[in-house]
């Protein structure tokens, strides 16, 4: 089998001397949107961060298209093309929406900022509307599709999300996944992390459950959710 | 080996003051010794707050001067025709002036919340401060007309200064409790900002307001403390002059030197008490609550500590020995001199004393404000010498004469360049916490 | 009659000086609502900074005029001011490298990095002290009235002059050009947005590639250019005294607290709160109310609730009053 476009193998480490990861590894293909779930405290998020080169990694590595970049700093990595949204603190509440999506374009410095901006205006046609308002001002799951945009700005080939559909609705929540399938289509991987694992694993061409920093389970979203133990187990049956 | 370490370090700064007293005089470095003492309770009274809690106060002169203050209420000359001019209205204009602030408090709280009330309370303060300004000023103008070249005031009580030190304290921890009401529990640099500007009103109160302490023209010949003699009295007494004369000294500088050693007695006396108290606080259960607020506040709060109470208390309590110092300062200068009390000495400079010392320790605390008391007062004749010196080799012109002019201006200088390396390079201090 | 000449001694006493006033603060007081936002630690140095970018505008003032440039009706410490600014930039950045940076990349508590500006201070004051010394200066030049009293008696008829110190009015214009050009570089400006995106959120600026040590180095470049254009001007308006700038502390921190402590607008909404409120305050009302009530009405009362003395308790009570009902201030801040 193919190296997969994005990579982390065997990641082993955490924050201070005791490990959170454990030989922990997470993959995700060109357009494909691979989803991580488990339990509370599982190191979802963690791997997410490894993968981002948040954390240190006593062992394994982190490859992007075949390149190792397990020693970049995550600044490094968004100019390789990784984009990252985290789970809370995620836009500029002072600044307007469209300040929020230049500043996520501060690394570019090409002539086409301004087209990638309506992309985002059309991918979320509500900022378009909202576009001088402070991001602050808005509603959840319009501040969630401004962290999203912002991590687009840079046009990154692999986009990471720590729970993009935290504290939000339902509705917007089903919203959200629709506009992630979106831009997967356009050829953007995605890898994100979710609470919401049922309906996170109806749209992942992958799934990984982590159990306390392991991987338990990896197969295709449709899989998983057909697994009797995995429902039992991770999706309330 | 720790031990020996501060034995080692608390006998360099005792040489110190054996050379300046073998070198200089004696008298000098006894003077220096007294004021470093009082430096000491003063950094006692910091660390508690800093050290103990993490509180940074920049309004540690304000403390002092509330010190001073009691001096002058306790222990100055009676002036019973400046009190009957004006005394009465102007203590009715300070008691009408507490019960609006308390009304004021009393009202905000019963009323509903809204623009409303917050319009008719400004209203009433504004009217209040009128109703009261009218009432002190005839008090005020009518004592300070009395005999204006020697008094003025409204006098004190004319006790021994002795009772006058813990007025000092109360004063000062009165004053701590009104501003750690308000800036405690915000963020951590509206303490520093709101203790600068009380501490600055403070000062700025006793330099204005001549009924109360005669302001800029100072109040001089305030009563020793007990047990301590006039060194002119010392003089006449045979029970003096006859030992001293037995020993072949110098009746007048032996009297100097037996004030000055009384007072280091005294002050001295007081320090260890002050450090044993502080010593035992710390360790009891109360003292391992403050600290564990100090290294963890979120967490502690979450175990049902009331950290703003425990900060209040501790604010309270530092400024009260500070406040403590600054009395006995007053009255072993047996004057008070408002345009003395400048932050940089008071303030800044016993913050230098806290942090070379150690923050959290006592014993640093102690260490701190002997070298670096000795240090500020030894530099006004250190400094030109070492100007003298470096300009040696100069030719003469002007550029000499700035430098030489400068030396005195080093301290500043110097003060600071001293805290920012301690604070880089050893930011636990000479003596670090245990 | 009388009415119109209330209104003049009332812009005379009150409107014009507390404009002066409030714009030499607001300049203070945005530089150290600047650190605040971006170092996130209140300067107490911000004082001594002003009282050391002037005093080297004053040395190349002196200079100047020894070599008879002036700037004819102007002052000519205008000539002056852009070479103190760049000696006060370059202070600030030595500083930072020297002091701050060490701290930041210790990521060390707000508190301890207040305590390291106090300990800026006293470096910096004993600095000013040393160049040029405690007295008090006198270094301003030019036309000293831009309106001649005499001249606007003759025109009005009144009894009353209007007098614009012509201090007071460079103090006004410079503060709208400072604040429009500041306003502009922060809303309209890649790196100005940087900043501001550094100030809101510093984790997601570095994730978005904004390098902070630039932004450090710009808003350090910014504070200390605002703080000695105050500082000169403060200096013109009332003469210069090194150690007078230590007491601008209270009424910038109350200025930029009222405000709200990182919001550029606040530091300015709340410098002439501050101004106009120590004036109101501090003013002997008794000119004004002489030409509103019969004389006599008034007795010998100066009508000043409080002597000029006690400023320091005006903007004290401004800040207790914020502190007590609104700690976030006027304009939200954190």
């Amino acid at each position: 089998m193919a190296e997969p476009f994005l990579i982390g193998e065997n990641m082993t480490g955490g924050y201070g001397p005791v490990d959170i990861l454990h030989s922990c590894t997470l993959a995700v293909e060109p357009g494909e949107i691979a989803v991580i779930v488990g339990p509370n405290g599982a190191g979802k998020s963690t791997g997410m961060k490894a993968v981002f080169g948040m954390l240190k990694l006593r062992q394994g590595s982190v490859r992007l298209n075949g390149e190792d970049i397990t020693q970049l700093s995550p600044q490094a990595r968004v100019r390789k093309g990784m984009g990252f949204v985290p789970q809370t603190h995620n836009i500029f509440t002072g600044m307007t929406v469209e300040e929020n999506l230049e500043m996520g374009a501060f690394i570019r410095d090409d002539a086409e900022i301004q087209e990638t901006m309506e992309q985002i205006y059309d991918l979320f046609p509500i900022l378009r509307q909202k576009r001088y308002q402070k991001a602050g001002e808005l509603s959840g799951g319009q501040r969630q599709q401004v962290a999203v945009g912002r991590a687009l700005m840079t046009k990154p080939r692999v986009l990471m999300l720590d729970e993009p559909t935290a504290g939000v609705s339902p509705i917007v929540m089903d919203e959200l996944f629709d506009r992630i399938i979106e831009i997967a289509r356009s050829g953007i991987s995605i890898l994100m992390v979710e609470q919401n694992a049922r309906q996170a694993l109806e749209i992942a061409d992958k799934g990984y459950v982590l159990v306390q920093g392991k991987n338990r389970y990896t197969d295709t979203g449709k899989a998983l959710l057909a697994d009797p133990d995995v429902r039992k187990s991770f999706l309330g049956g | 080996m720790a031990a020996q370490r501060n034995l080692i370090l608390f006998a360099g700064v005792a040489l110190l003051f054996i050379l300046t007293g073998y070198f200089q005089s004696w008298n000098l470095s006894l003077n220096i010794l007294n004021l470093a003492l009082l430096s000491c309770i003063m950094a006692i009274g910091v660390n508690i707050q800093w050290g103990y809690a993490g509180l940074f106060s920049t309004g540690i002169v304000g403390s002092v001067a509330l010190g001073g203050l009691a001096v002058v209420l306790v222990s100055s000359k009676p002036v019973p025709d400046g009190w009957a001019a004006g005394g009465p209205r102007i203590f009715g204009a300070l008691v009408f002036a507490g019960l609006v602030i308390a009304l004021a408090v009393w009202l905000y709280r019963q009323l509903k919340p809204g623009s409303t009330r917050s319009l008719a309370l400004a209203a009433y303060l504004v009217v209040a401060f009128f109703i009261y300004r009218s009432i002190l000023d005839a008090g005020v103008i009518a004592t300070e007309a009395n005999n204006p070249a020697q008094a003025g005031n409204i006098g004190g009580l004319g006790l021994n200064s002795l009772f006058a030190w813990p007025v000092g304290a109360l004063l000062a921890a009165a004053g701590a409790w009104v501003i750690g009401k308000i800036a405690l529990g915000l963020r951590e640099d509206y303490l520093a900002i709101a203790t600068l500007g009380i501490a600055e009103i403070i000062v700025t109160v006793m330099r204005n307001e001549d009924w109360l302490d005669r302001g800029v023209k100072n109040l001089t010949g305030m009563p020793r403390p007990w047990p301590v003699p006039l060194e002119i009295d010392l003089q006449v007494n045979p029970a003096f002059l006859e030992p001293v004369a037995s020993l072949g000294l110098d009746p007048v500088t032996a009297s100097t030197i037996l004030v000055k050693l009384l007072y280091a007695g005294m002050f001295g006396l007081i320090l260890l008490l002050l450090v044993w108290g502080c010593e035992r606080a710390l360790n009891s259960p109360w003292g391992r609550t403050v600290r564990a607020i100090r290294d963890n506040e979120i967490s502690s709060a979450a175990m049902g500590k009331d950290v703003k109470f425990r900060h209040l208390q501790i604010f309270i309590i530092g400024s009260a020995v500070v406040g403590l110092a600054g009395a006995m300062m007053t009255s072993m200068e047996g004057q008070l001199t408002p345009s003395s009390y400048l932050p940089l000495r008071f303030t800044f400079l016993i913050w230098v004393m806290v942090i070379v010392g150690g923050s959290g320790n006592n014993w640093g605390s102690i260490l701190g404000g002997l070298l670096i008391g000795w240090l500020y007062l030894a530099v006004e004749f250190l400094g030109p010498q070492a100007m003298d010196i470096v300009t040696s080799g100069m030719p003469a012109g002007w550029l000499k004469d700035h430098l030489q002019d400068s030396a005195a201006q080093m301290r500043l200088l110097s003060l600071g360049v001293v805290l920012l390396v301690v604070l880089r390079f050893a930011p636990k201090g000479l003596i670090p916490e245990k | 009659m009388d009415t119109l000449n209330a209104l003049v001694a009332f812009l005379n006493f009150i409107v014009i000086p507390g404009l002066a006033y409030g714009s030499q603060l607001a300049l203070g007081a945005l530089g150290l609502t600047l650190i605040f936002s971006v170092l996130r630690f209140s300067n107490f140095a911000h004082g001594d900074t002003m009282a050391f970018g002037t005093a080297f505008v004053i040395l190349f003032t002196w200079w100047f005029q020894s070599m008879g440039i002036t700037a004819g009706p102007l002052p000519t410490a205008l000539l002056a001011l852009p070479f103190g600014i760049l000696a006060t930039i370059a202070m600030m950045l030595a500083t930072d490298r020297v002091v701050y940076r060490f701290y930041r990349n210790q990521k060390a508590k707000p508190i301890i990095v207040v305590i390291v500006s106090t300990g800026v201070m006293f470096v910096m004051n004993g600095l000013v002290r040393m160049i040029i010394g405690t007295q008090e200066i006198n270094f301003g030049d030019g036309a000293r009235m831009w309106l001649s009293p005499q001249d606007f008696k003759t025109w009005t008829g009144l009894a009353e002059p209007l007098a614009i110190k012509g201090t007071a009015a460079i103090s006004v214009m410079a503060a709208l050009i400072c604040c429009a050009l500041l306003f502009w570089f922060l809303q309209k400006t890649r790196t100005g947005k940087s900043m501001r995106a550094y100030s809101d959120n510093e984790d997601l600026a570095l994730l978005s590639g904004i390098n902070p040590e630039r932004v450090v180095m710009i808003t350090w470049i910014i504070a200390g250019a605002l703080a000695c254009i105050a500082g000169t001007l403060y200096g013109l308006d009332k003469s210069y005294r090194g150690i007078v700038y230590f007491s601008l502390l209270m009424p910038m921190f109350a200025a930029a607290i009222v405000g709200g402590l990182g919001s550029p607008v606040g530091a300015i909404v709340g410098s002439f709160i501050v101004a106009f409120s120590e004036l109101i305050v501090t003013s002997a009302w008794k000119k004004i109310l002489g030409y509103l009530a019969p004389p006599d009405w008034l007795g010998d009362g100066l009508y000043q609730a409080l002597s000029t003395d006690y400023k320091v308790a005006v903007s004290f009570g401004i800040l207790i009053i914020v502190l007590l009902f609104r700690p976030q201030g006027i304009f939200g801040g954190k």
